[in-house]
């Protein structure tokens, strides 16, 4: 039998990944991945709430749809922010961006 | 069940001038857009005097989700106003360096401010992390949009993935809190934890939310973004984004943590304490070894922050009225600052503090500004940053945290000292070149009057403390 327990263990597990991820990758894009990764953990905890405490309030999954279409806008300004760059640069490689230093 | 609209009006006229700015400025050719920014002074305008009309109501929206209240129509007073300046003093540095982007910036500002409106009366956390992405989303873009401008587009993919990291830790912490209470409302919350329970769930959601909100108001450990983007981003962007989106974090920093949590006060507490000082400290130690004028307020705004965060510290209707002062008060004293530094830039001068010598023979006007804006921001008596400062000190002298009291002081000591090397540089220095400098009409009455408002509320303070006081009894 799959508990509310097992759902948050998977989201936890899938927000660690994507913490680990976002501060120890190189690239932007492989960072706006992981950090897509933290957002698909709430998901499944807003959904695994919602299904377990509150099944005749959908709450939890309304809340859910508004932060996919959230972070499909910050992907899209995202992306066009890593291919300005890119003509700038010629790299996305975050440790290269040091102009801005003290 | 009916809807009374007439309560949002203010946001609906926001909607609506974004809307009308960003048709219109498809439509027009590109070096004709500079009415855009009329129209967007006159919307906000009109916006302000009806958010002044509206300051007594009080009443919520779609069940609870949207609260209109008095704490919310004071900041929303003040994000309108900066955004009002920012656009004022912004037009004619826009159109120099990022040259037919005008309507761009206007109705990017626009949206950013019918954000932070919707962020300061979030009564859910829905609306909170929706209205929370609006204000960061177009902030990102005004960061970036200056391609030609020398490392914005830098600034603007820190600020992206880091703000984009600390959101998704909020909202891991908003879920959390959402299990352990069962709603998402702020007064459902405010019911269930009033019930006495505290899961380990909760108090996990709570530190998530801290580092979250600590992000968005550019707390210590949780500021590293705030120079790099400050320095990188336009300077009216940056002016924006140093006291509006700062002022509307904190609105709803204290909304959460004063509506839905005082119940585990003794809990949170201990964190925002060790926060604050932490903020104070290193601000202020930051500053002074900084050489770009920037970067020197980007970490004097830590430091701000941190003093605004006192007010949260006292937990009584006497802090939330000295934060609110003080909060306003940055408004007018960051604005001035940093409208010298648009008006200094445009002349074609860097934003080295070394570029700056001499600044009072070659523009005397512009030199006054940024003394009068620098030294309120140090708390120097007869201005009023003195009486904020004042306010705060005494509210958490109330509760007893004398100890806090000597930190503060003595770090406001510290920032006396690089507040001055700047006007030393700008005073008692020889000037490179002596062109005086042409300051834009717009500017001039705007700076004006920062200085004129700094002076008076610095004299006869009691108007605003008065209108901060009551705003203030919404919590407790």
């Amino acid at each position: 039998m799959i508990t509310l327990n097992h759902y948050l263990l998977l989201s936890a597990i899938l927000f660690c990944i994507g913490l680990y991820g976002a501060l120890s990758k190189r690239n932007a894009v492989a960072i706006l991945i992981c950090i897509e990764l933290m957002l698909n953990a709430v998901n499944i905890n807003l959904v695994a709430f919602t299904k377990f405490l509150t099944p005749e309030v959908l709450t939890g999954q309304i809340f859910a749809i508004f932060v996919i279409v959230v972070a499909a806008c910050e992907v899209a300004v995202g992306l066009a922010i890593v291919i300005a760059i890119y003509r700038d640069r010629s790299s996305v490689v975050v440790e290269n961006l040091d102009w801005l230093k003290w | 069940m009916g809807v009374n609209l007439t309560l949002i009006t203010p946001e609906l006229v926001v909607t609506g001038l974004a809307f009308v700015v960003m048709i219109i400025s498809l439509l027009v050719p590109k070096d004709q857009k500079k009415g855009l920014a009329y129209l967007s002074v006159f919307g906000l305008i009109t916006t302000l005097v009806i958010l002044y009309l509206m300051i007594d109501v009080q009443g919520t929206l779609f069940n609870g989700m949207y609260v209109v209240d008095a704490f919310g129509s004071f900041l929303k007073m003040l994000v309108v106003l900066s955004s009002l300046m920012a656009i004022i003093m912004g037009v004619q540095y826009v159109e120099k360096f990022i040259t037919g982007f005008v309507g761009e910036f206007c109705f990017l500002v626009l949206f950013a401010t019918l954000g932070m409106m919707t962020l300061v009366s979030a009564g859910d956390f829905i609306t909170l992390y929706v209205a929370l992405e609006l204000m960061t989303i177009s902030f990102i873009i005004l960061v970036g949009f200056g391609k030609r401008i020398f490392r914005a587009t830098e600034a603007a993919i820190k600020y992206l993935l880091l703000s984009a990291f600390s959101s998704g830790v909020l909202l891991y912490g908003l879920t959390l809190v959402y299990g352990a209470a069962k709603t998402t409302n702020i007064d459902g919350i405010m019911e269930y934890i009033a019930q006495g329970e505290t899961p380990p769930v909760l108090l996990l959601g709570i530190v998530f939310l801290i580092s979250g909100f600590g992000f968005k108001v550019s707390a210590v450990p949780f500021h590293m973004w705030t120079p790099d983007v400050y320095e990188g981003a336009p300077t009216p962007v940056t002016a924006l984004l140093s006291v509006a989106s700062k002022g509307a974090a904190f609105g709803v920093f204290m909304r959460v943590f004063l509506k839905a949590l005082p119940g585990n006060v003794e809990l949170w507490m201990p964190v925002i304490i060790a926060i604050t000082v932490l903020t104070i400290l290193l601000g202020n130690f930051v500053a002074i070894p900084q050489k770009n004028i920037k970067r020197l307020l980007a970490f004097s705004g830590v430091a701000q922050a941190g003093y605004m965060l006192l007010g949260l510290v006292a937990f009584s209707t006497v802090g939330v009225s000295a934060a609110l002062f003080y909060a306003l008060m940055y408004v007018f004293c960051n604005m001035g600052a940093f409208g010298v530094v648009i008006a200094f830039s445009q002349a074609g001068g860097s934003d080295e503090i070394q570029d700056y010598n001499g600044l009072w023979k070659r523009s005397p006007f512009l030199a006054a500004v940024m003394l009068v804006s620098l030294l309120s921001l140090a708390g120097i008596p007869p201005l009023v940053g003195f009486v904020g400062k004042f306010q705060l000190f005494k509210a958490i002298m109330e509760q007893g945290y004398v100890w806090l009291v000597f930190v503060a002081l003595g770090m406001s000591m510290v920032s006396v000292y690089y507040y001055l090397l700047v006007a030393k540089a700008m005073y008692l220095k020889d000037p490179k070149e002596n062109t005086p400098i042409k300051v834009p009409m717009g500017m001039q009455i705007t700076l004006l009057a920062t200085m004129i408002i700094t002076l008076f509320l610095g004299i006869y303070p009691t108007p605003l403390t008065n209108l901060a006081t009551q705003v203030a009894k919404t919590f407790f």
